[in-house]
């Protein structure tokens, strides 16, 4: 049989799945044995038990100078900044990208800007932005903006283009105005894809996030992972990279959810 | 009514020259059928009845004005394909015409409004045979069943003139006779003229009152940008069709038509509807 047609069952697939995470976790319990082993006192690679105590530490014991636990203050500090730049990103490039993508004037107007806008990268206008805006969360949140909108106002308008002009002329013959076909037509079809579109953003919001944090903060998990960088904290950084990218699977499995959710036709389509 | 008039039309891409001189009168409620080889400007021809194209020179009326330069309420039209909403369901689809027409900032209608209009919907998509799939996606749908979606959605606005764009050309020979069986009823059932481009000789005899046939008279290839495509043939069928009349010779080939039994792509009876 040909390698294309062989499909593996249900609990291969789990296997399969599962396979890589134990293995990168049992090669680091390797590593980290073989280092322990010659210096009990190597920072490097700690042990898990060493992850345990600084785990227990952040998550479940009040800071002595704050009295905050830093985990859940930190993850609050971060989210609240992510969610606030994705929100705001995300309204603009559906406002932004509907508009480029159904009217002609605005798109002669405004494509040829944001695509050589979306080529700036971000975080050489940082400086710019901590000297314009300050060094509070207004800065932070400005750079994941600028970092993800661009690319999310051409994504969606693309895919205001590609509806079909049939769809657009039918919607004409059924009396509707500009603004009914936008509310109507374009609106719900272009919803879905905008969920996918932060989906697909949320890897670049945290770069941008963290970068921000690791350069001017007091709190945040990007903060955290700096701080400690200077004791060379393993124990604290792996487990907050950890966190870190279980927010970001879980935020991507949620937002997928809530668009078959609520778009259950999205699905259909698919595999239609 | 709602008879057109095509005068001396021509259409011209740059230097390429698509239609010239077409001239074209078409009756209140008749069934043209536009034929001929493809590239021949037939759609083209019927992009500038929609109004999505404009005529290069030449002019279009519709009952005696000037057709609008976009499309409009008063011509419906059902494409190949893409003409339903892939984000409503039946109902919604063949609701959104009333809506867009009712509610002009919400386009959505509420409390009695909504109810009387679903009345209407309903009754629209038991015609075409798609009662019990209201709820339906079109994705959920066959090819059939989401043309007959697409013509009670363009009925509902009650058009003087119905475009098609070879509906039916994707659809298997079976479930293309159905259609044809439900085209024609409607037809007679209501007010309105169709234009209709088919790449099928048959299907263009079978339910149109008059023929068109599209041709480039000069198609060497060094000719075939300076001189257009035009109507070469104009045949009217005979014993003649009229729209909601018996035919005299031959009731059962023009007759308003009674449908018996379930069809092949009812939702009821087809096992591809719950596809």
């Amino acid at each position: 049989m040909r390698w294309i047609n062989t499909r593996p069952n249900r609990g291969a697939q789990l296997a399969l799945m599962l396979l890589p995470f134990v293995l990168l976790v049992a090669a680091y319990a390797a590593g980290s044995a073989a280092r322990l082993a010659e210096n009990a006192n190597d920072k490097l690679l700690p042990g898990l038990t060493g992850f345990a105590d600084a785990v227990n530490r952040l998550a479940f014991l009040p800071d002595a100078r704050t009295g905050d636990y830093l985990l859940w203050s930190d993850t609050a500090a971060s989210l609240i900044r992510l969610f606030a730049g994705l929100g705001i990103s995300t309204a603009t490039a559906l406002l932004i990208g509907m508009a480029i993508g159904m009217l002609p004037y605005l798109r002669a107007l405004l494509a040829p800007f944001v695509a050589a806008v979306s080529m700036v990268p971000p975080l050489a206008l940082l400086p710019l932005l901590f000297i314009v805006m300050g060094l509070g969360e207004a800065s932070k949140i400005a750079l994941i903006t600028i970092g993800v909108a661009p690319t999310m106002i051409r994504d969606l308008a693309l895919k205001v283009l590609e509806l079909p002009r049939e769809q657009i002329v039918k919607a004409e013959t059924l009396g509707g105005s500009s603004w009914q076909i936008a509310l109507r037509v374009v609106l719900p079809q272009i919803l879905p894809r905008l969920l996918t579109c932060v989906r697909l953003q949320l890897g670049p919001a945290w770069l941008f996030l963290i970068a921000a944090e690791a350069i001017s903060s007091d709190s945040g998990l990007g903060y955290r992972i700096f701080l400690v960088r200077r004791y060379l904290s393993m124990d604290v950084i792996f487990p907050y990279v950890v966190w870190i990218t279980l927010l970001a699977v879980l935020t991507n499995f949620v937002v997928d959810r809530i668009r078959i959710a609520v778009f259950p036709w999205s699905e259909l389509e698919k595999q239609g | 009514m709602s008879e057109l008039i095509i005068d001396s039309v021509w259409k011209e891409y740059g230097d390429q020259i698509v239609l010239e001189n077409v001239s074209l009168t078409v009756a209140s409620r008749a069934f043209v059928a536009l034929v001929g080889p493809s590239g021949c400007g037939k759609s083209t021809f019927l992009r500038m009845l929609l109004g999505q194209e404009r005529p290069t020179r030449g002019t279009i009326l519709l009952d005696g004005e000037p057709l609008p330069a976009e499309p409009g309420p008063d011509r419906g039209v059902v494409f190949q394909r893409y003409s339903v909403f892939p984000h409503l369901t039946v109902l919604g689809n063949v609701l959104l015409g009333k809506e867009l027409m009712a509610s002009k900032y919400k386009a959505k209608l509420f409390g009695q409004a909504r109810r009387s209009a679903i009345d209407e919907a309903r009754q629209l998509i038991t015609e075409v045979g798609l009662s019990g799939a209201e709820t339906k996606y079109p994705a959920q749908l066959s090819g059939g069943m989401q043309q007959r979606l697409a013509l009670a959605q363009a009925l509902i606005m009650k058009p003087k003139v119905l475009l098609l764009d070879e509906p039916f050309g994707a659809l298997d020979p079976g479930i293309r006779a159905e259609i044809h069986t439900l085209m024609k009823r409607l037809w007679n059932e209501t007010q309105m003229t169709v234009v209709m481009v088919t790449h099928d000789m048959r299907e263009a005899f079978t339910l149109a009152t008059r023929v068109v046939a599209f041709e480039r008279p000069r198609d060497r290839p060094e000719e075939k940008e300076r001189y257009g495509a035009t109507i070469t043939r104009d045949i009217s069928i005979w014993p003649p069709r009229r729209a909601g009349e018996l035919s005299y010779f031959s009731p059962d080939r023009d007759g308003p038509v009674v449908l018996q039994g379930p069809r092949r792509d009812d939702p009821s009876s087809s096992p591809s509807g719950d596809r």
